[in-house]
């Protein structure tokens, strides 16, 4: 460690409260377009709620979360383009279901999803993601292709230490954003966010830092 | 990574395509596990958290085991983890990152010439592990499956 640091610039410990902010208004603006999307989807009106941004040691997220044996969705895919690294959605799994129960018009039967249930999952992480990913396309100028997602549904340990592994190579931390849908906490879900280290310059070039 | 006698016992939670090791001390008893996330210190420019890598961590553990007054000769190893949780991780950068932490996990153990008696690794599932240095029982949950000793 140490030395190695030296040619690569910024680590994302070192980042300053402007790129939070940045980070966080894309966050903003990814979120509101994913709620008009979802609004779309769902034929209701979704609220959303300023999402919040915090950088934290891969233990404390599945804290958040309500604990590493809490069950769980995430939907994940990588990102390719101008900038490489890849994206998570995760919501527990009980704010899955109701979303699926507000997309299929009726709740899961039982306790596992189904294909069509997880298919629609998917599908809103897709939405989620893809809007997101928008507004930092649109306010960098850098083209990013998504990946087709995939979804796993298990303990938030497991899950989270996909991302986390990612991160593990350049550091112990990773960057969480948390989004609301509705005031209430039946659609809440994360963002993680894995740019590689040459992304992270590449996102502050581009925003002119 | 920790250290115990009976009648404590080890867990760690949520084991996705990391791996917990157990070893364990045959005849004192002493035993420990290690949770690591990736194959190779080697290949990782922020490496210096011993426990995070295969190659780094079980030496590291044994050498702890070590100190508590284990030998290196009585010690068993039982393995699980290395799930490979999205279906097309395996086609990123990160190459069936599971597979790996498992192979790498098997390279080190054999390296330090410690014998696996038992794993349960692989598939797409999360695993809780807790073991019992008193018995070398390792016990393996998972969500939706019944818990599996080994």
């Amino acid at each position: 460690m140490g030395d190695s640091n030296k040619t690569t610039g910024m680590t994302i410990e070192q980042m300053s409260d402007q790129y939070f902010d940045v980070l966080k208004e894309i966050g903003n603006i990814g979120a509101g377009n994913a709620t008009t999307a979802l609004s779309t989807m769902l034929g209701t009106r979704v609220d959303m709620m300023v999402p919040k941004v915090r950088l934290m040691e891969f233990k404390e997220v599945g804290t958040t979360l309500g604990g590493e044996e809490q069950l769980v969705a995430g939907i994940y895919l990588v990102v390719d383009g101008d900038i490489h690294g890849s994206i998570m959605f995760v919501q527990k799994k009980e704010s899955a279901r109701a979303m699926v129960q507000k997309l299929m018009g009726m709740p899961p039967e039982g306790d596992d999803f189904s294909e069509m249930e997880l298919s629609a999952l998917k599908e809103i992480g897709n939405v989620i993601t893809g809007a997101y990913l928008n507004s930092l396309s649109t306010l960098t100028n850098l083209t990013i292709y998504p990946s087709v997602p995939d979804i796993c549904i298990d303990m938030a340990g497991a899950i989270l230490s996909v991302p986390a592994i990612e991160f593990g190579a350049v550091s112990d931390k990773m960057l969480l954003i948390q989004t609301d849908f509705a005031d209430n906490d039946e659609m809440s879900g994360y963002f993680i966010l894995v740019p590689d280290e040459e992304s992270d310059e590449k996102i502050l070039h581009a925003l002119g830092f | 990574m920790n250290v115990c006698r009976p009648p404590d016992k080890i867990t760690t939670i949520g084991l996705g395509s990391c791996v917990g090791i157990a070893i364990r001390d045959k005849q004192n008893k002493i035993g420990g596990l290690v949770h690591v996330m990736l194959p190779n210190s080697k290949e990782v420019k922020s490496n210096a958290n011993l426990a995070k890598f295969a190659d780094t961590g079980i030496p590291e553990l044994v050498r702890r085991l070590e100190k508590m007054g284990a030998m290196r000769s009585r010690m068993v190893a039982k393995i699980a983890g290395g799930a490979t949780m999205f279906s097309f991780q395996s086609k990123s950068e990160l190459t069936g990152i599971g597979d790996r932490n498992v192979a790498a996990s098997k390279m080190a153990l054999k390296a330090l010439g410690i014998p696996i008696l038992a794993e349960d690794c692989g598939a797409n599932y999360g695993r809780t592990v807790t073991f019992d240095p008193e018995t070398g029982n390792y016990e393996v949950k998972a969500v939706g499956k019944a818990v599996q000793v080994i």
